[in-house]
């Protein structure tokens, strides 16, 4: 048995989901296309665009569909930093998902941009006083303020609606990246947007969707300026032919979403079930407690995602845990991926204060629509000899007394 | 699992020859470039790529292991520290001791691996007495059995090299292209993989600032500036710009860098000869010689790409010189001077085509030196420079005599992963070169 606890990087896709994704395909017809066809694909296009906006509540104008989470996050960030020139300032939490790092990493190098990282305390919450104070520093060179609305390491839930209201009192746009959020707590634009939230990005792959399309909710009143050029689609911010069959499967995730989260869940199509979700990672943090005492709970033990539960266990490399746990079938991750697949020390956890070697040994364990209680079985079955293991090879590729 | 042709076609005979494979890719660099540019370097995301490509054929799980941290400290600082001391070190060397058949090896066994197996061209024998041996690869000129000169028994014994029996790399690159392995023709690997331009002066340059100093002949004499002692290597000729030439005319090399002064000696190639050479660091790859004090024939190989050469070979006491009690060197005397012997180096001791052990080298005597042998093994600066003779690097016809089969892997090679449930991947090799 294959035992899958890493639905955050990616979350098996909705058979319905699938099912409408292949049916799409085969329909013919560009959505800018003026004949019955085009009309027709036009017509898939948009349906989709409303069921993706209802999830989010939103207006479907205001969904400008992606590539992925990235991109979404990529347009957000420089979008605003070059419709708000001269202006240079950035103001981004410590302990973002790379796709935010390295696009104002990479607005600092190019872009003459200034990038202020603000502190996150002990839990991987942000440091709302440090913001205040970097915000009143010179509100008018701040472009953009960014954050995240729950870590997708550590599974932290932001207090974005507080984040929004000290950035709208100085006219500040806020982009929020709710990627690792969109599904698993509610992501509600309107009262956001309300708050100061000026754009928010999500991905279609998180909640049961294809790999392959996110979207950016970009208010009615923000602009942005593009960041690829061509037939003018999507309000002229994301030209290019627009992905009907994706945007349909995402249609379908998407209304998973919406039934799930509504304060009475309504709808044919079931995805996430949060409350039975939050009783696995209980279970799964109470295990753990118990195979390893030593073993820390990272994030904030009240406000984190339902499927989230990461720790640090000292004296352990986190690939060699992984490394054992996939050997007995169990797939989870250290937290951070990279392209090379070479494991490097979080960097959320360093933002939020742990030393380098605590940032070595974590694990991240997160749940989804198809876990089940047997999977937190085999877990907690194949942890102790794993977790022994891993202590005796300890840090072996580490320099010795570091 | 580099991403080379070697350590991959090592992997899948190790999966045929029915052990429980897992291919591990050794993250050497934090900073990793991206795409492979030519034969030099390593560990950019395509060789990641590519070994990650020839595990999924051969169907078996792979790991990125992360081990930057002592590579920059054992290896690459060494390396600094080595030059910076005047001394020639060998990185790939330090690799072995030091990262592939040390922390990879202490990790994968505690992690429930037998062994390390890599893509070494070098073998393992079983004696009579079933301890292991380590032997020339039967691929003469890809040999690498020097490098591996450090390994202990211990080490051996939990060590493989499939390639040790193939008879040339072309068949290894066939064999890797019927396997369908697309680094099949993927250019082989030179030169030091941190300095990927192959440039070691500059990059030595970059990292322990360079002094200029005066460049004297073997008398005192300053005949003229150098823009920084570390990184000439003894032996060099090139690069010296020394304006007035040698009285007879000939050209000069480098005899000895001495960093505490910061001056460079250069000579006539004939003072670069060398008659005996001792090493208070030496170890044995495998079972110790039962009467290593007691002089006995072999070949000493003083670089990865030199001939063996005949020498006699001894541990002795150097109490005498030392002034301590009980220490002792490995000391080697060649049967003809050997040239361009740079301290740092390692002399690695044969006997026919096994690898009897090595010392690093910290103490050399001239050719000519009438005088008792000066032993200073921490005081590279003053070691005595060599000084002249005739040499002759001997030629040495030592055939590749290896013909039982090769690297006979642990027998009992069971998988000894304690994890419960063990469905997927789990066990023994790992492999990596």
């Amino acid at each position: 048995m294959v035992v899958y606890l890493d639905h955050a990087a990616n979350t098996p896709m909705l058979p319905a989901a699938i099912r409408a994704y292949a049916e799409a395909m085969g329909v013919v017809g560009n959505p800018a296309s003026v004949h019955s066809q085009g009309q027709n694909a036009k017509r898939m296009l948009e349906e989709s665009r409303e069921i993706v906006a209802t999830s989010l509540a939103c207006d479907p104008i205001e969904v400008v569909f992606t590539g992925s989470g990235t991109e979404a996050i990529n347009l957000g960030i420089k979008g605003l930093y070059w419709a708000r020139a001269p202006r240079r300032r950035i103001l981004v939490p410590g302990g973002e998902h790379h796709a935010t790092l390295d696009t104002v990493e990479w607005l600092a190098h190019h872009e003459k941009a200034i990038v202020e990282w603000i502190p996150l305390d002990d839990l991987g919450r942000i440091d709302l006083g440090a913001l205040a104070a970097a915000i009143a520093r010179d509100p008018a060179d701040i472009a953009l303020v960014s954050v995240i609305m729950a870590n997708n390491e550590v599974g932290t839930i932001e207090p974005v609606a507080e984040v929004a209201a000290l950035a709208a009192a100085s006219g500040i746009p806020l982009h929020v990246d709710a990627v690792a959020a969109y599904g698993y707590i509610p992501v509600d634009f309107r009262t956001l947007a309300a708050a100061g939230v000026s754009a928010l990005s999500v991905s279609a792959h998180k909640v049961g969707g294809p790999v392959g399309i996110g979207a950016l909710v970009l208010g009615r009143a923000t602009t942005v300026e593009p960041l690829i050029h061509g037939g003018g689609q999507q309000r002229k911010v994301r030209s290019g032919t627009q992905d009907v069959a994706a945007a349909v499967s995402f249609a379908v995730a998407a209304s998973a979403v919406t039934t799930q989260l509504s304060p009475v869940p309504r709808g044919a199509v079931r995805g996430v079930d949060t409350a039975r979700l939050s009783a696995l990672r209980d279970r799964v943090i109470a295990g753990v407690a118990r195979v390893a005492p030593s073993a820390v709970l990272n994030g904030d033990p009240a406000h984190r995602l339902p499927g989230n539960a990461h720790f640090s266990f000292p004296g352990c490399e986190g690939d060699s845990l992984l490394f054992l746990l996939d050997a007995a079938g169990v797939s989870v991750s250290t937290g951070s991926a990279c392209q090379a697949g070479v494991p490097e020390p979080s960097h959320v956890l360093r933002a939020m204060g742990r030393s380098e070697i605590e940032s070595r040994g974590a694990l991240r364990i997160t749940l989804g629509h198809t876990s089940t209680d047997a999977d937190v079985d085999a877990l907690l079955a194949a942890l102790p000899a794993a977790h022994a293991q891993a202590l005796a090879a300890g840090m072996a590729d580490r320099v010795p007394g570091r | 699992m580099s991403g080379g042709v070697d350590s991959a076609v090592a992997a899948a005979r190790a999966v045929e020859a029915g052990h429980e494979v897992v291919g591990v890719h050794l993250a050497l660099s934090r900073m990793p470039g991206t795409l492979r540019t030519g034969s030099r370097g390593c560990c950019t995301v395509e060789d990641s790529m590519d070994a990650q490509r020839a595990a999924n054929i051969m169907g078996i799980p792979y790991y990125v292991w992360d081990f930057s941290e002592r590579f920059k400290l054992d290896v690459v600082d060494d390396f600094i520290a080595e030059y910076a001391a005047g001394r020639t070190p060998n990185p790939c060397m330090r690799c072995n001791e030091k990262i592939k058949f040390a922390a990879l090896l202490e990790k994968a066994m505690a992690l429930g691996f037998d062994a390390v197996c890599t893509g070494h061209y070098a073998s393992i024998l079983t004696d009579a007495d079933g301890n292991k041996q380590l032997h020339r690869a039967a691929a003469w000129a890809k040999d690498q059995s020097y490098v591996l000169g450090v390994l202990t028994a211990d080490q051996l014994n939990h060590s493989m090299f499939p390639l040790g029996a193939t008879p040339t790399k072309a068949e290894v690159r066939a064999e890797a292209a019927e396997r369908g392995f697309s680094v099949a023709n993927k250019p082989d690997s030179y030169d030091i993989c941190f300095i990927p331009d192959g440039d070691t002066k500059g990059w030595l340059g970059e990292r322990v600032a360079p002094v200029s100093g005066d460049i004297l002949d073997q008398e005192g004499n300053t005949l003229g500036q150098h823009d920084g002692a570390v990184a000439f290597t003894v032996g060099q000729r090139k690069g010296l710009s020394i304006g007035t030439p040698a009285a007879d005319g000939k050209p000069r090399f480098v005899l000895e860098v001495r960093p505490v002064t910061n001056t460079v000696i250069v000579g006539p190639k004939e003072a670069l000869a060398i008659k005996e050479i001792g090493g208070n660091k030496y170890t044995w790859a495998g079972l110790a010689p039962e009467h290593p004090d007691v002089a006995f024939a072999c070949h000493v190989q003083i670089r990865a790409h030199a001939d063996p050469v005949p020498a006699v070979a001894q541990v002795v006491s150097t109490t005498a010189v030392t002034g301590v009690d009980g220490t002792v060197e490995l000391r080697i005397i060649p049967d003809e001077a050997l040239a361009g012997v740079a301290p740092g180096q390692t002399a690695v001791v044969y006997i026919g085509t096994r690898v009897l052990g090595q010392c690093t080298i910290d103490r050399t005597v001239s050719a000519l030196a009438a005088t008792a042998p000066s032993l200073v093994p921490s005081a590279p600066a003053s070691l005595a420079p060599a000084i002249s003779a005739a040499a002759s690097s001997a030629p040495a016809s030592l055939a590749p005599a290896l013909s039982a089969a090769a690297s006979s892997a642990p027998a009992s090679l069971a998988p000894a992963l304690s994890a419960a449930a063990s469905s997927a991947p789990a066990s023994p090799a790992t492999v990596n070169a």
